[in-house]
């Protein structure tokens, strides 16, 4: 039987992807487990093998095309004694139809939302730039500039990040500061908070925030404390950065947002931005700060792309809180990708005559108050937007202060939308429904503006 | 104590050759297929194959008892089935679908078996190493003779948690195997990047463990060092830790650029030391089975495989009323 060979997905987010060589050709004997060829992703070029013993009959696809969608067929292989004269081609479709998963959850469009850039010069110029390009300029331009700023964790260096964040950085600055660790989260933490006390300003990256939590004493009881303990006279200025909250498909271990966690301690400040833009001006101003900064990136919007200023030395004030968009009839808060519902929903709900205005807290410790208090004055209602889950979450936090600070303000009840109260799921339907989605967040406004 | 490497061979009959034949050969082909249903986008997130390393954990299946309970990281499918849990279990979980092991929920890397004594399929790099020792105070505690065979990896043994274990495990004699799976790569970082000495069963020594190392690669050599193992554990002298060298195939997970090793080296060890390849010698030289009687497993091991994928394709997802189960008893 001719076996067809699919273009396959070799990530959970990949859609499509370049053929970048093949290794083999028509009549070539192929066993299970040779490389058949390159395929290259935005992250990766990666080889893929042959499942299946046989003759490789022929290359559907050729060297070098671009944007083939995963499950196109791009190979037929015979197997023992047939000859490809004989053999079907055509007809042989991916035999897996019945039944088909529900597909990840879909990613919101990006919402042209009018930005409001009251922190840039008029006339100032953007360049589109991806969320991972602007986090590894930031790092390399604070690198350039003080010697004592190195970067420390699992395959940031020859491997150029687990998740390609700290790509060309060893190139430019060697292995002194660019540092591969081994896998020991609690160990190089405490070595880098040692690192900070001596005089050095590191940047540890955790190859996600799920694996912190193997280093959190030191976090939290070393590094956030220390300044007070020691009466002012010794901190930790430093920073602990990498994904956060859920990737696709990773389960229950992989898959947590922290932010509520390291929002609770005083010693910190913690940053999660949503744009590219933020993401560099706040990671820039994260290395100089003199405290120790929780710096919290998620995995889907890497790829995604935001204008960023073209301005020397752009950076972004820790505590201040950013409107994306003004409106009149609610307050939408949010942070980090919870922004990407926030928007989406802010959007449809101003196609149906509701006028949201969006509050992108992008610090949530210290977190900028006013901002927020002086919109709900304004609109008389808020909905609290975040991912992780809903006990003792940000949301709460907020809710409490803007029943403190704005009660009579209040038309509605606060509320809160949050990623559920369950560890994540692994099922492909199950993680759509634990995830935060734009449709919860346009219900909650209509409560709250009794619609 | 003295620090020993073990390269026994046993004299061994056709039939159980071919038990172990039969037994690699399915993780290979199970885990092959998992790779192909990945790439139709039937199953997500990360997926970890056990390529190449099946010697490991057959082997040291083969030096097990009924009781003996088992652990390890992520990279489990093969574990799974060595222990005798259901394919078409595992493979519907890998799909996400009810009539996985775990109903779905947990995934490729999250999997447990209460019946096989599997306890697990863990996501956190060294997490599952204390929880092996503590499955070890259990069957002391209850005045069994089981032990514990613990599994991890050449970069999860930096951990200091690993050691914290060690300390405990000999310090109140625990029935545990610390199994280092030595494939010597973690991710993309090689042994030699990471370790600061790289004989990983030497590190038991100062906390007075026992250590052995083994040819990963030959099935037969680590049923005898794991029997040696178990031994010394069942006679209630404590843990054991037995660095079990092996070799990874495949990418790190689905995803890897695969450049930090050659592709001559992935081939020359694929040519050289292929466990499967080794038994199929002997069984051929042995005069245990003929090419066609060696053709005839295959085909009837890919159909296993191939059923396990189908029903795991059929199976419908998780109801939805799951997702708020089995969060608290
Ligand atoms: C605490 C923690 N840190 C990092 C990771 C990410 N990670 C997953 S597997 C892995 C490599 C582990 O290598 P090794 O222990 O040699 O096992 P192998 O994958 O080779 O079987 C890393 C860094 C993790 N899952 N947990
Ligand atoms: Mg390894």
């Amino acid at each position: 039987m001719a076996i067809q060979i699919l273009m396959p997905a070799l990530s959970p987010t990949m859609e499509e992807g370049t053929l970048a060589k093949w290794l083999v050709k028509e009549g070539d004997t192929v066993e299970s487990g040779q490389v058949l060829a390159e395929i290259e992703t935005d992250k990766a070029t990666m080889e893929f093998e042959a499942i299946d013993d046989g003759v490789v009959g022929k290359l559907l696809v050729s060297e070098g095309s671009e944007n083939v969608a995963v499950n196109t067929p791009i190979a037929v292989i015979f197997e023992d004694g047939e000859d490809s004269e004989s053999a079907v081609i055509a007809d042989a479709p991916a035999t897996v139809e019945e039944s088909q998963p529900s597909k990840a959850a879909p990613q919101p469009a990006i919402v042209a939302a009018p930005i409001s850039m009251e922190d840039v010069p008029e006339g100032t110029t953007f360049t589109s730039t991806t969320v991972r390009e602007a986090l590894r300029d930031a790092m390399a331009e604070e690198m350039r500039s003080n010697e004592n700023v190195f970067l420390m964790g699992e395959e940031v260096a020859e491997y150029q990040g687990a998740y390609k964040v700290s790509q060309g950085l060893l190139d430019e600055f060697g292995a002194k500061r660019v540092i591969d660790t081994p896998i020991t989260e609690h160990g190089f933490a405490g070595i880098a908070v040692g690192a900070a006390f001596g005089g050095l300003n590191p940047i540890v990256e955790f190859m996600t925030f799920n694996f912190a939590m193997q280093a959190m004493d030191q976090i939290i009881n070393s590094a956030a404390k220390t300044l007070y303990m020691s009466g002012g006279q010794m901190g930790a200025p430093m920073v602990f950065r990498g994904p956060n909250g859920a990737a696709s498909r990773v389960g229950a271990q992989h898959s947590q947002c922290y932010a509520a966690w390291y929002a609770h301690i005083p010693g910190l400040k913690v940053v999660m931005p949503y744009s590219a833009a933020d993401a560099k001006g706040l990671l820039k101003s994260a290395i100089r700060d003199p405290n120790p900064v929780i710096f919290l990136e998620n995995e889907m919007l890497y790829g995604r792309s935001f204008d960023v200023p073209d301005i020397d030395d752009f950076t972004v004030p820790i505590g201040k809180a950013k409107v994306w968009r003004e409106g009149e009839d609610v307050t939408l808060v949010s942070f980090g990708i919870g922004m990407q519902y926030a928007l989406e929903a802010a959007e449809k709900l101003a196609e149906e005559g509701i006028s949201a205005e969006v509050v992108d807290l992008r610090s949530i410790r210290p977190i900028d108050y006013d901002t927020v208090i002086a919109s709900v004055k304004k609109t008389n209602r808020c909905v609290t937007i975040e991912e992780g889950f809903p006990v003792a979450s940000i949301g709460n936090h907020l809710s409490a202060i803007i029943m403190e600070r704005a009660f009579d303000y209040l038309d509605a009840p606060v509320i809160n939308c949050t990623g559920k109260d369950v560890p994540m799921p692994y099922a492909a339907n199950l993680e759509k429904l634990a995830l935060i989605t734009t449709a919860e967040v346009i219900s909650a406004v209509k409560t709250v503006t009794y619609r | 104590m003295a620090q020993k490497k073990t390269k026994a061979k046993a004299n061994i009959s056709g039939d159980e050759l071919l038990k172990y034949y039969r037994e690699m050969l399915l993780i290979r082909r199970f885990e092959e297929k998992a790779g192909q249903l990945y790439g139709m986008g039937q199953i997500g997130g990360f997926c970890h194959l056990y390529i190449g390393q099946e010697a490991v954990v057959v082997g040291l299946e083969a030096a097990a008892k009924e009781g003996d309970s088992r652990l390890t990281s992520y990279r489990d499918h093969a574990h799974m089935l060595a222990c005798g849990m259901d394919p078409n279990g595992v493979m519907a979980e890998l799909t996400g679908r009810r009539d996985g092991l775990s109903k779905g929920k947990g995934g490729s890397m999250h999997m447990f078996s209460k019946e096989k004594r599997f306890y697990g399929g863990h996501g956190i790099v060294a997490a599952q190493v204390p929880i092996g020792a503590g499955l070890a105070l259990a069957n002391k505690y209850k005045g069994e003779d089981t032990v514990s065979f613990t599994y991890f990896g050449d970069g999860a043994a930096n951990q200091g948690q690993v050691y914290e274990s060690f300390n405990m495990a000999a310090l109140w004699k625990l029935p545990v195997i610390f199994v280092v799976e030595n494939n010597q790569y973690a991710m993309g970082t090689s042994l030699q990047r990471a370790a600061s000495t790289p004989d990983f069963y030497t590190r038991g020594e100062a906390f007075g463990i026992t250590g052995a190392s083994v040819d990963g690669m030959d099935v037969l050599a680590v049923k005898a060092a794991g029997e040696l193992a178990v031994a010394h554990c069942r006679a209630g002298n404590g843990p054991y830790v037995l660095e079990v060298k092996t070799y990874r195939y495949r990418g790190h997970s689905m995803s890897d650029p695969a450049k930090y090793r050659t592709r001559e080296e992935v081939q020359k060890v694929k040519d050289n030391q292929d466990p499967i390849d080794m038994i199929k010698e002997m069984l051929l030289q042995g005069d245990h089975a003929s090419a066609d009687d060696l053709k005839g497993i295959d085909k009837e091991i890919k159909k296993t495989v191939q059923a396990s994928a189908d029903f795991a394709i059929a199976s419908p997802e998780p109801d939805i009323n799951e997702l708020y189960t089995d969060i608290l008893v």
